[in-house]
């Protein structure tokens, strides 16, 4: 008896030698427990040595494995075969995000939007280390915690729709490690992080809140854009109406 | 050609704190990161249970020294452990003031917890992602410095040495396909360990022992490579870590009468709640064991992936485990299909860590001039012959900062490298690339044939329980594949994200970590720490209280010893 | 600061089709609740040209109110009406998201949050019904 098998139908994209992405189908031995990223490893070894794609930690915590499945952002790693079978799987690579090649997609853009939400405790004043730390109670620890836990895996700029038609825009992840500064009681730097409010920051977000969808560790960045809408409408209000007061 | 004054390969936690450690000495001071991924998928995001420090008065130095000592069997420098107690603290505090969200005490405190093989609770924690916090925390806030440029996705291909000190790395640029050569007056290697040597780990794909390889292959010794750590408890098939803290918070092993069979080993007696040091919360190296022990008694489960027994954490009730392990319940949840809030989890020893590694002095300085490495890419020794959980993440943190520190103080007092004598390093390294993998014919051996030829003869001959026979065969074995090797068949010739030439580096790597490790093996005629031999079963002071140097011959390893430093606790027998 | 980025002339970029919004149900929803303030709009328009007839006299009045009888127009009113409780239930539904409600320790899930609003609204609603009808008679 053969063993059962599933059809993977995968992006292919060879710069210089390919004027457009292409599709090349796979057949990969169906086990019960693989997930899509297990198939993606077997093309590798033992069929096409020539397919490339990002993974490491296989377990959901590095965010390297992100693709379009079935033309739903996921990370490959937590696709399980079953959950298809026995119907043929697309894979590609996540979409909004020029192709470098195969499934593998250009970040750097992503990473320049980070480092301009200014992602580290901005303080007028640091305490010496010999002195202890910052106390924070768990309920101040509870009001940022849910944002700490991005692994910057790039599902939520894939399925929004802003970002794909316009580029410049800050995007969900982005916002979202800029508001879990802003709400950490140690952090006193949210003036500073104005990249947030401006035209390009949460205002190009209409609130199609995909990205809260697909994001596999629940930060809920169309939350963390709302409310900082919210919040930099109040603090405008209150310069406009009392600028005497302290921010 | 860049040039720098540190080189750091690798950015996860060591290599991430010893860039900002230097940038703190001086915005003068130009550092490089080169790591083969973006830094955020460096393998410290999947460590989870915590991170330890002397932070509390019920708590001493003294007392974190002597838990680090007795748990690495005695093989631990102890002027490397004293530094390490005494300055993690700070280090992690230095963390909470960087952002770090630390799980709090309702006072607003850093909260601790029990760790295997610790004494008294002083592992601090951020729920159970720890690592994943960590690395963030480190990342994002190297951004604040302008002197840190990073190399994302360049993989390290060789330490570039002239005139007996190091200037620098090649690389081969993953977007390019060709060799970049980043000049540097010092180079720190934070590459991390190399457990995919091994077929069942809970390592990252990643980790090959790049960095390991290369200083090999530059004239370093690899110390201590045969202590390799069996994580007790990895889930079935594909090895994820259930973290330690599951045990630290209470969690029971038990056999398949459902009998917690630690008790038989010594480290009873059982308790409800955890008593530091005993049944699930003694150290790693003796749990594994008596797994495998129970496992030769017939009293494990048997299932598609082979032996595994339970991990039961329905006493903790759903709330402790939603608020202290949410991430070990969705780990199970998600790759065994069981809920630990009303079954238990199975799971089983699978490789971990590697105590051994580049050999290093306490200020992570290497026998090469102008090389430094840090994590668990180096070997100080801190961990000895077993490391305890949550030393691991804070050695990061204490010997991240050394290497910065003493690299950048080195930097200062150098010149940079001539530029002719790297050019001409750099031109043999291309050429040697190209001849063996970049423009390679022919060939008939795959990739992952070799890779999964290598796993097999490391599980069996330098797995938990080794002896003399099975070592030897592993060693013959492993030089087999390093001639099969040059015969290996690389299908991609593209130049773009080539990963095929990717996978292939790291199998190089791979084969010359796992023969330092199956030889030191081989020459250690003692049990210590994770290093159990059925031959000779007994710890042997007289004879092998020393560290194992590895030194890289074309015949393969060329081992010898270094004595260990004691300075206040004489070595005793190892008992819980 | 980066030291190493792709070649951006060997990038393929792929291009996203104006019909982006029929690709998936959740965009398509999201283009309904868009185009719901279109239609709340210009039944505001209709309204307030209807109050403006009010200054004009009884005969004007009449006379436009007979126009806005006929079946056309009712169609209209139908589908603005539907639009304006979409727009509304998802106007509800992204307050819970908005402003996160909390009771003592725990979260009061959104569902709860939304229904409740929603609730409001229909109490809110029939008070002005009843209202109006008491006013009439």
């Amino acid at each position: 008896m053969a063993e059962p098998t599933i059809t993977l139908n995968v992006t292919r994209y060879r710069p210089g030698q390919d004027q457009a992405p292409t599709t090349q189908a796979y057949a990969v031995p169906y086990k019960q427990d693989w997930v899509v990223l297990d198939a993606l490893n077997h093309i590798k070894d033992q069929i096409d040595g020539t397919l490339s794609y990002r993974w490491s930690c296989r377990m959901g915590v590095c965010g390297s494995c992100g693709m379009m499945v079935n033309g739903v952002p996921k990370l490959t790693c937590a696709a399980f075969l079953r959950d298809y079978y026995p119907h043929e799987i697309r894979v590609e690579p996540l979409v909004n995000f020029p192709i470098i090649r195969d499934l593998v997609i250009d970040m750097s853009d992503f990473l320049d939007k980070l480092k301009s939400v200014k992602p580290w405790i901005i303080r007028k004043e640091e305490k010496p280390v010999a002195q202890g730390e910052y106390l924070q109670t768990p309920a101040e620890l509870e009001a940022f915690h849910q944002f700490t836990q991005c692994i910057n895996c790039m599902l939520c700029y894939a399925a929004c729709p802003v970002y794909g038609v316009e580029p410049k825009f800050l995007g969900p992840a982005a916002i979202a490690l800029g508001y879990r500064y802003n709400m950490d009681s140690r952090d006193q730097g949210k003036e500073q992080r104005d990249v947030i409010g401006n035209h390009d920051g949460i205002w190009d977000c209409t609130f199609v809140g995909e990205c809260s969808v697909v994001c596999p560790k629940d930060v809920d960045p169309a939350a963390a854009i709302q409310r900082s809408k919210v919040d930099t409408t109040k603090n405008w209000f209150q310069s406009i109406l009392m600028p005497w007061g302290e921010r | 050609m860049f040039t720098h004054d540190i080189v750091i390969v690798g950015g996860g936690g060591a290599g991430l704190r010893a860039a900002i450690a230097a940038a703190e000495m001086s915005a003068k001071l130009s550092i490089a990161i080169v790591s083969k991924v973006y830094p955020m998928r460096s393998h410290t995001v999947s460590a989870e249970g915590g991170t330890a420090a002397v932070l509390r008065d019920f708590d001493s130095l003294d007392l974190h020294a002597k838990d680090t000592i007795f748990g690495a069997d005695f093989l631990a420098d102890q002027d490397a452990v004293e530094a390490f107690v005494t300055e993690a603290p700070g280090e992690l505090i230095q963390l909470e003031h960087w952002g770090c969200p630390w799980s709090r005490d309702p006072d607003g405190r850093v909260s601790v917890r029990s760790f295997g093989g610790m004494s008294v609770d002083r592992t601090l924690f951020a729920a159970d992602k720890t690592g994943f916090h960590l690395l963030h925390t480190l990342f994002q806030t190297s951004l604040k410095y302008d002197n840190i440029i990073r190399y994302d996705e360049c993989f390290l291909t060789s330490l570039l040495v002239d005139d007996g000190k190091v200037c620098g790395v090649t690389s081969i640029n993953l977007y390019t396909g060709r060799v970049e050569v980043i000049a540097g007056k010092t180079v720190i290697l934070c590459t991390g360990g190399g457990g995919r040597i091994f077929p069942f780990t809970t390592n990252a794909a990643i980790n090959t022992g790049d960095g390991m390889a290369a200083a090999y292959r530059a004239g370093v010794a690899l110390k201590d490579m045969e202590f390799v750590q069996y994580h007790p408890t990895g889930l079935p098939g594909t090895g994820i870590l259930i973290t330690e803290a599951s045990r630290g918070e209470g969690g029971w092993l038990k056999n398949k009468d459902g009998y917690r069979y630690l008790q038989d080993y010594g480290l009873g007696p059982p308790t409800d709640k955890p008593t530091h040091r005993k049944m699930e919360l003694g150290p790693r190296d003796i749990l594994s064991r008596c797994h495998m022990q129970e496992l030769a008694k017939g009293r494990t489960f048997e299932g598609p992936y082979g032996h595994y027994v339970h991990l039961d954490l329905r006493h903790l009730g759903e709330e402790i485990i939603n608020k202290k392990l949410p991430f070990v319940r969705e780990l199970a949840s998600k790759y065994v299909g069981i809920d630990p809030v009303y079954e238990p989890i199975p799971v089983r020893p699978v490789v971990h860590y590697m105590m051994g590694g580049i050999s290093t002095d306490i200020n992570a300085k290497t026998s090469l001039a102008g090389l430094y490495a840090a994590g668990e890419t180096a070997c100080v020794s801190l961990n000895g012959a077993n490391r305890l959980g949550s030393n691991s993440l804070t050695e990061l943190l204490v010997f991240g900062t050394r290497a910065g520190r003493t690299a950048a103080a080195y930097a200062t007092t150098i010149a940079a490298p001539a530029a002719a004598a790297i050019d001409a390093l750099a031109a043999d390294e291309q050429r040697r690339l190209d001849r063996q993998f970049l423009r390679k014919d022919g060939g008939k051996e795959r990739i992952a044939t070799i890779r999964q030829e290598m796993q097999q003869a490391m599980e069996e001959g330098a797995g938990i329980y080794r002896d003399e026979q099975k070592m030897e065969k592993t060693c013959k074995t492993l030089r087999t594949l390093r001639e099969r090797f040059k015969d290996i068949v690389i299908e991609d010739r593209g130049s773009t994200f080539n990963t095929e030439v990717m996978t292939a580096f790291e199998l190089d790597f791979m084969l010359d970590v796992a023969e330092a490790v199956a030889n030191s093996a081989l020459k250690r005629r003692e049990s210590r720490g994770s290093h159990t031999r059925t031959d000779f079963s007994k710890r042997d002071d007289e004879n092998f209280l020393k560290h194992t140097l590895a030194y890289r011959t074309p015949d393969g390893p060329r081992i010898e010893y270094l004595p260990v430093t004691i300075t206040r606790w004489q070595p005793e027998e190892r008992k819980y | 600061m980066s030291g190493t980025r792709p070649d951006p002339s060997k990038l393929y970029r792929p291009k996203i089709p104006a019909t982006w919004w029929l690709r998936k149900k959740s965009y398509f929803l999201f283009m309904l609740r868009e185009l719901s303030s279109v239609f709340i709009a210009l039944f505001l328009l209709v309204y307030l040209y209807q109050i403006y007839q009010l200054t004009r006299g009884p005969e004007a009045y009449v006379a436009f109110s007979r126009r806005l009888s006929s079946p056309g127009w009712i169609f209209f009113n139908l589908i603005a009406l539907l639009f304006a409780v979409y727009h509304s239930v998802t106007w509800f539904q992204s307050t819970a998201v908005v402003l996160p409600v909390r009771l003592g320790e725990r979260l009061v899930p959104r569902q709860i949050v939304t229904a409740l609003h929603i609730g409001a609204w229909i109490v809110v609603s029939l008070g002005v019904l009843i209202l109006f009808l008491a006013l009439k008679g």
